[in-house]
């Protein structure tokens, strides 16, 4: 498949060039190509098993802790492959962040679940660490439910509270890009609003990526949009088009539940 | 059902007919229910009354024995006053060596086990060794251990009864130890890698920690364990009548003891045994209930 850029103006944070990923022998990923925008919010949309989490995954290299994983070709973060041995892969995962779909609190405090990640990058006083932890539950809009229970577990917490703990403990690390694996598909309504209102925020400061099963919230968060099908990306563009003018047959079937 | 009838009746028939047929089978489903609650209460009941029994004899018996003596005193000669100070002191001593011992090898061992290596031959080959090794009569362990140490030093001595009881934590802690971690949520390792932690880190801080009630419940089943076992001492720490801390002796401990002095005709012995017995079992019971409270506040 030819070269999709999504959005030649802007600059873009992640280039995906000739991607292929295996499971054993299984090719999941063939030869993908894409561009992710800089502060712009990224979706993946496509049916189970399209592979649009295993490519989520590879941004980050989680895939190497399975040995039986492996991806081939090149992935530039800021024009740099990041698939190549020489690149750490803790330095890396402190740049590209990561929240799953369902949410993950440490077995610790709240204030913990923050400093953990924290720890491992840099040497913070009492005093900074306190700072830290306020200004990522802050910017994950978690602050005000949370400011007279730090020292509680995390594991009290509602389902969207932890869900925005775990992206308030990513955020805290201070990085780059922002992987977000279908974050709301275990919450209800209400806090997958509050979600979605937050990663319009956080674009503004990080490059977003999301993969989502929910066509709607594709539509409402993101700014471009991958269709992803059996391995290929079928399509990508701002998500105006994707889903108004969509370029490929398959991509407007999707879009309009005539399959999938 | 006959052709002639109408169509609304026939269908109605089989209606009622469809209804007896599925009262019937639930009657029976009904009668099968009861004979296996039956059959389940009785399997309890059976169970229970020899457990109270004991319990009952125990006490019964142990409790006129347990006064400030038995705890303070020697043990005594045949027809004198005494108690199971040094016994008690021996089998505390050991016990917690063995503990301190075989609890970071155990945990090391079950971490090797369930995060390092899982699938590859020599996790594979560990984890048979230790099964073998769990199911091991410990009177094998306590002949081992008189092999390698007792007969070697030409002494039995407290450091050979602590080494025999570690043998038989090790391969409990490192079950529950991998058993534990296995039950950790594969996402919550994924989300601390995903962090940039390092191996040891995600291990120690994450998983280890998620794992820790049941890993300590482990812990304290094989210290519960141990407690009670008497062949592994027979042959390593043996006995003794004084009070001892020094491990390179032949050391008392309450299993030992017991054995001895129940199996004498003295009366105050057998005496001294069942008060051991009591206390063994109090101890026992007090880690068995500690253990569900930590299992439990954990879920």
């Amino acid at each position: 498949m030819e070269a999709q850029t999504a959005a030649p103006a802007v600059n873009s944070k992640i280039s995906v060039k000739d991607l292929s990923f295996y499971y054993g022998k299984f090719r999941a990923l063939k030869a993908i190509n894409l561009d992710i925008p800089e502060n712009k919010v990224t979706a993946f949309i496509g049916p189970s098993g399209c592979g649009k989490s295993t490519l989520l995954r590879t941004f980050n290299r989680m895939y190497e802790l399975y040995p039986e994983q492996r991806a081939e070709g090149e992935i530039l973060l800021d024009g740099k492959d990041l698939l190549t041995s020489t690149q750490d892969v803790a330095l890396l995962r402190a740049r590209i962040g990561m929240v799953f779909q369902k949410p993950t609190p440490f077995p610790m405090s709240i204030y913990d679940n923050i400093a953990f990640g924290v720890r491992l990058f840099e040497n913070l006083g009492p005093t900074d660490m306190d700072d830290r932890v306020e200004w990522a539950l802050r910017q994950a809009a978690l602050w005000g439910e949370v400011r007279d229970k730090l020292a509680q577990s995390g594991a009290g917490l509602s389902g969207g509270q932890q869900q925005r703990l775990c992206i308030a403990r990513c955020i805290a690390i201070k990085p780059e890009v922002l992987l977000l694996d279908e974050p709301c598909s275990a919450l209800d309504p209400i806090s997958t609003g509050r979600i979605e209102e937050l990663i319009a925020e956080l674009k503004k400061d990080y490059t977003v990526v999301i993969v989502t099963h929910n066509m709607q919230q594709a539509a409402r968060v993101s700014d471009y949009t991958a269709y992803m099908y059996l391995g290929d990306l079928v399509e990508v563009g701002p998500t105006e088009r994707v889903f108004f003018k969509p370029q490929r047959r398959e991509t407007e079937d999707y879009i309009t539940g005539r399959f999938g | 059902m006959s052709a002639a009838m109408g169509g609304t009746g026939e269908r109605l028939m089989q209606a009622s007919d469809r209804n007896s047929q599925r009262e019937r089978k639930f009657a029976h489903r009904k009668r099968v229910n009861k004979v296996a609650l039956a059959l389940s209460l009785a399997a309890m009941v059976f169970g229970v009354f020899w457990l109270v029994w004991i319990l009952w004899e125990t006490v019964r018996l142990g409790v006129a024995g347990l006064t400030w003596v038995t705890l303070t005193q020697m043990t005594p000669a045949p027809n004198e006053t005494g108690g199971l100070a040094n016994a008690i002191y021996g089998s505390f001593l050991m016990v917690t060596l063995a503990t301190l011992v075989g609890t970071p090898v155990g945990i090391m061992a079950g971490v090797y086990l369930a995060e390092y290596n899982p699938k590859g031959w020599l996790g594979s080959l560990t984890r048979f060794v230790n099964d073998i090794l769990l199911s091991a009569p410990s009177i094998v362990v306590g002949l081992f251990v008189y092999a390698v140490l007792v007969a070697r030093y030409k002494t039995f001595s407290g450091w050979a009864g602590a080494a025999a009881l570690a043998l038989i934590v090790i391969p409990i802690v490192i079950r529950t130890t991998e058993n534990m971690l296995l039950l950790v949520p594969a996402g919550l390792r994924e989300a601390a890698y995903a962090l940039g932690a390092p191996k040891w880190k995600v291990v120690s801080s994450i998983t280890l920690r998620a794992a820790r009630a049941g890993v300590v419940t482990g812990v304290l089943l094989a210290i519960a364990r141990i407690s009670g076992e008497t062949a592994p001492l027979l042959f390593t720490a043996l006995s003794n009548q004084f009070w001892t801390s020094n491990l390179a002796q032949p050391m008392a401990s309450l299993p030992v003891t017991i054995f001895k002095f129940a199996m004498s005709p003295y009366e105050n012995w057998q005496q001294l045994a069942w008060a051991g017995v009591f206390l063994i079992t109090l101890a026992v019971l007090g880690l068995n209930i500690l253990a569900r409270a930590l299992t439990r506040s954990q879920t």
